[in-house]
């Protein structure tokens, strides 16, 4: 064979393994699709997005996915309010104030966080924080959305600060500099300058982290209980779109009937919530990159 | 007044920090206090049990092996092939614009969600059942968006001077990036490699997903056995109530993170020693 051939075809060989990620995403949405299809052939798409009750499970069946995705909210938020305004801190911190060998100790200690399997956050959150919290909120019961919630941010912590702090160190010192010769303090320069102008690249690490919020699953699935439930009370067992899927995995649920399916179901909603999320903050990132290029 | 409002803000941002870092210590804490008393070799050698003290992790730790070196041997070449197409050939053209596009996106999605994908295409389609191989190749799917994008910032890393060199002797694209590209770029690949497994060894919800057993007696012998791992049987003692059990969870924690540990532990000692070559 001649060279020229054969770096054609490894050409089309080294192409066929990038399109590959292309099939993934094909395969994720034709797999959810396909049940999803044959379960909305049994519940209408309105109960099913609408209904206030998920009992798929019991006697008296129930196809509304509200609860579920009223449980994955709530711990969301939860973990967004610890993770966000902490992780944008901590990038001021690291970006604005920290000398370089702080930074360069400090940075890999906090990537760490990020690194802890999530089954492990799920031990931490039930064996220590929720009793932690306990103590003084004696209300709490031994499965509720609060105590997941706040180890989740722990988790996502990383996420929200290092992107911010790329943003931030993204910033021109030219601007920094503008503002210390007005008088500025270094803290109305963080603030009123070099978070303003990384703004776009903050709100990407946000959405992101959102997105990995939504989609957390282990942590809730161990400590946040199994009890689909409208409410925003972050005291009691809830149960999150995530931690529906594995209590359906570990059961022995047959394929092709309907409880099977509706893990499809609530994993398509779940795929398109989070890809839109993933497909906002990829686009606020470009035009933040294109602003300082 | 002004200085003390900087100084309040800088206490303030630097707590934000100290916090995560206190949580962080008070985790690592919290596992060894209650794991480490359980830790022995028997716990490494043992099998699953009913009884608490007799159980160990020996066969999810075989499980955990069989299946990430599987993922590894699956992702490696796929993972390097495709980051080679999209940095050495065609980082202009439209396609591989929209396959980066998608790449970046594929590695946000919720693991779970490629657990889905594992238990409709590779367990049911494809009939490999609950097998180490279909659950290596979920895993395999999960990781490939890590090593394609520190496979990539390795391959820049190669001055363009090499490549030129390459070719002004006669070579072709594709000798010059066997015969010189790539073996410069190997440490990097092989560090991007490993933390890119040592993430998809403490992945449980996809494995749950396509149903990797929770109860399993057995280590695995061949890849289409059926299979548990670390953290699924970690997630098995958790959801016990008995105490005795979630003892047994802070060790196979232990266990688990320890694995981690070899892993990074490997990932830098690599990486350095690229270092030290990059730098004679």
């Amino acid at each position: 064979m001649s060279t020229r051939a054969l770096e054609w075809i490894i050409e089309r060989l080294l192409f066929l393994c990038a399109a590959l990620s292309v099939l993934t995403t094909a395969g994720i949405i034709m797999v959810l699709a396909v049940e999803t299809y044959e379960f909305l052939q049994e519940v209408s798409i309105v109960e099913f997005l609408t209904g206030t009750e998920w009992t798929p499970l019991f006697a008296n069946r129930h196809f509304g996915v509200l609860p579920l995705v009223a449980g994955t909210m709530l711990v969301s938020t939860i973990a967004l309010v610890v993770a966000l305004p902490m992780g944008v801190l901590t990038a001021v911190y690291l970006s604005e104030y920290a000398p370089a060998g702080f930074r360069r100790v400090v940075k890999p200690i906090l990537e760490i966080l990020a690194g802890v399997p999530t089954v492990v956050y799920g031990y931490f959150a039930l064996t220590f924080v929720t009793p932690l919290l306990q103590t003084f909120l004696p209300g709490l019961s031994g499965f509720n959305a609060l105590s997941p919630g706040l180890v989740m941010g722990l988790m996502i912590l990383p996420l929200v600060s290092s992107l911010s702090e790329d943003a931030m160190r993204a910033v021109p010192n030219g601007l920094r500099e503008g503002s210390y010769a007005l008088g500025a303090s270094r803290m109305q320069t963080a603030l009123k300058v070099v978070v303003p102008a990384a703004f776009s690249g903050i709100t990407a690490a946000f959405i992101l982290a959102a997105s990995r919020a939504i989609g957390e699953t282990m942590i809730v699935a161990i400590a946040a209980g199994q009890q689909p439930r409208l409410t925003a009370n972050p005291f009691v067992p809830i149960e999150t779109m995530t931690a529906y899927i594995v209590q359906v995995s570990l059961g022995d649920t047959p394929q092709g009937t309907i409880e099977y399916r509706t893990i499809f179901a609530v994993g398509m909603l779940l795929f398109v919530m989070t890809f839109g999320l993933n497909l906002i903050s990829t686009w606020l990132r470009e035009r933040f990159r294109e602003e300082y290029a | 007044m002004r200085k003390h409002a900087d100084l309040l803000f800088q206490i303030v941002s630097l707590s934000a920090l100290v916090i995560a870092l206190a949580a962080l210590g008070a985790l690592v804490f919290d596992i060894f206090a209650d794991g480490a008393s359980r830790l022995s070799w028997s716990f490494i050698t043992n099998i699953a049990s009913r009884n608490a003290e007799d159980a160990g992790v020996y066969h999810a730790l075989m499980g955990s092996i069989w299946v990430i070196a599987l993922t590894g041997l699956m992702a490696l070449p796929i993972g390097v092939a495709a980051a080679i197409f999209l940095e050495e050939y065609g980082s202009r053209s439209r396609a591989a614009r929209f396959i980066e596009l998608n790449i970046a996106n594929l590695a946000a999605v919720p693991s779970i969600i490629y657990g889905l994908l594992g238990l409709g295409l590779f367990v049911r389609m494809m009939g490999m059942g609950q097998s180490v191989l279909a659950g290596a190749a979920t895993l395999a799917l999960l990781a490939l968006p890590v090593v394609i994008l520190s496979t990539r910032e390795a391959l820049r890393t190669v001055p363009n001077s090499i490549r030129e060199g390459s070719y002004a002797l006669g070579a072709t694209k594709w000798q010059t990036i066997w015969n010189q590209v790539l073996p410069m770029a190997l440490p990097g690949v092989l560090t991007g490699l490993i933390l890119a497994l040592s993430r998809a060894i403490g992945e449980t919800a996809p494995l749950i997903t396509i149903g990797a057993l929770t109860y399993i007696p057995f280590a695995p012998d061949s890849v289409w056995s059926k299979f548990t791992v670390l953290p699924i049987q970690v997630f098995n003692w958790v959801s016990r109530p008995q105490t005795e059990f979630k003892e047994n969870a802070a060790a196979g924690i232990l266990v688990l993170l320890a694995l981690l540990l070899t892993m990074n532990a490997i990932a830098i000692v690599v990486r350095d020693r690229q270092q030290r070559r990059g730098r004679v």
